[in-house]
């Protein structure tokens, strides 16, 4: 096939394409019209059902809870696929190093020293970020936030200390095993609190723990909370396995070189 | 409670008109498919990477624009820090590969 005939067969495919799309995009409902039911009942019951203002958590964690349970393993899954996979590497990679010997050209190439600026504004963000994730971690009942947010705000808290150059320090805040048990933990956590409401011969994920009296204060909305807490845990724990793993790679790789 | 109470909790009154309003979410809606292009348009990965941090950030907007503070909360820490972090470090990594591979080469 000739790229001109390679062409025209795009060209033609394109026109379908977009006639296909404009003509689907005719039969939507109107800008900012919302047609279906759900959303107008959800607002209308959610606060005096649940005495949570976050109402898009009450929605997460409690009215399409289910659904959430298996978003929440798909990134424990895949935070234990990276883990393992990495892992494979490293070792393959060792042997490489050990057959091609000391006199490797990337070997004396250093990485460019990280500035005072950028370590100085790193420090200076991780306690802010910790405290910001930890608060929208534990506040998903009274605004919205959540703990998907939060936790991947709180990772980003251990993260930011890897950026103001203290790679080994960020190691020993947050060794593999440990964070390995606490996204375990925030996981479990998750499917526990769902467990037990089937012990108490309630539905799975029943809201079973008192409301409180004041919507939006902290400590209402029951289960709302206490599972948006172990999403935080168990996302933050994810996340920071994730770049941990990934910086093992780029950064004892190279430190192993020298 | 009441219920109209608690709503009102919920839904304060709205502090910009509907023109200006409009005129908002148009701008950002421009921005975005600037941006969009902008990404599209960066052929040198590392500033792609960038590129798409920003991008992060205008969606972000678009979200929090069309009164959506849930979305925009994750699309800021999901769009303009993590994915961009991830990106990074696998650029770092397919980098130093590809150099040690070559210098491989040399040194037989």
């Amino acid at each position: 096939m000739t790229p001109r005939q390679r062409r025209w067969i795009f060209l033609i495919a394109m026109a379908g394409l977009a006639a296909f799309y404009l003509w689907g995009l005719t039969g939507l409902p109107g800008f900012g019209n919302y047609p279906g039911p759900y959303g107008d009942v959800i607002n209308s019951i959610a606060v005096a059902e649940t005495n949570a203002t976050g109402v898009v958590s009450a929605v997460n964690f409690e009215y399409r809870g289910f659904d959430t349970v298996g978003e929440e393993f798909i990134l424990f899954v895949a935070a234990t696929g990276v883990a393992t996979v990495l892992r494979q590497m490293r070792d393959e990679r060792e042997h490489e190093e050990e057959e091609a010997g000391a006199d490797d050209e990337a070997a004396t190439r250093d990485a460019p020293p990280t500035s005072g600026a950028i370590r100085m504004v790193a420090l200076i963000m991780t306690g802010p970020a910790v405290v910001m994730g930890w608060w929208l971690a534990s506040h998903a009942q009274t605004t919205p936030s959540g703990g998907f947010q939060g936790g991947v705000v709180l990772a980003t808290g251990f993260i930011l200390i890897y950026l103001a150059g203290k790679f080994l320090a960020f190691d020993r805040f947050s060794p593999a095993d440990v964070t390995d048990a606490v996204e375990a933990v925030g996981a479990g956590g998750f499917a526990a609190v769902g467990v037990a409401a089937v012990a108490m011969g309630l539905p799975y994920l029943t809201n079973y723990l008192p409301l409180g009296i004041t919507p939006g204060a902290v400590s209402s909305s029951g289960t709302i909370a206490l599972i948006s807490f172990f999403v935080g845990v168990e996302v933050g724990a994810a996340f920071i396995l994730i770049v941990s793993e990934l910086l093992d790679q780029t950064l004892l790789i190279r430190q192993g070189s020298q | 409670m009441s219920a109209p109470h608690v709503l009102a909790i919920v839904a304060p009154p709205y502090t910009v008109s509907a023109g200006m309003m409009d005129v908002l979410q148009v701008t950002v809606l421009v921005l975005v498919a600037a941006g969009a292009t902008m990404v599209a348009l960066t052929r040198v990965p590392a500033r792609q990477v960038i590129a798409l941090s920003v991008y992060g950030v205008l969606l972000a907007i678009l979200f929090l624009v069309f009164q959506a503070p849930d979305v925009t909360l994750s699309e800021l820490t999901i769009g303009a820090v993590a994915l961009p972090i991830l990106l990074l470090l696998t650029l770092a990594k397919v980098r130093e590969r590809g150099d040690s591979g070559k210098s491989g080469e040399r040194g037989k």
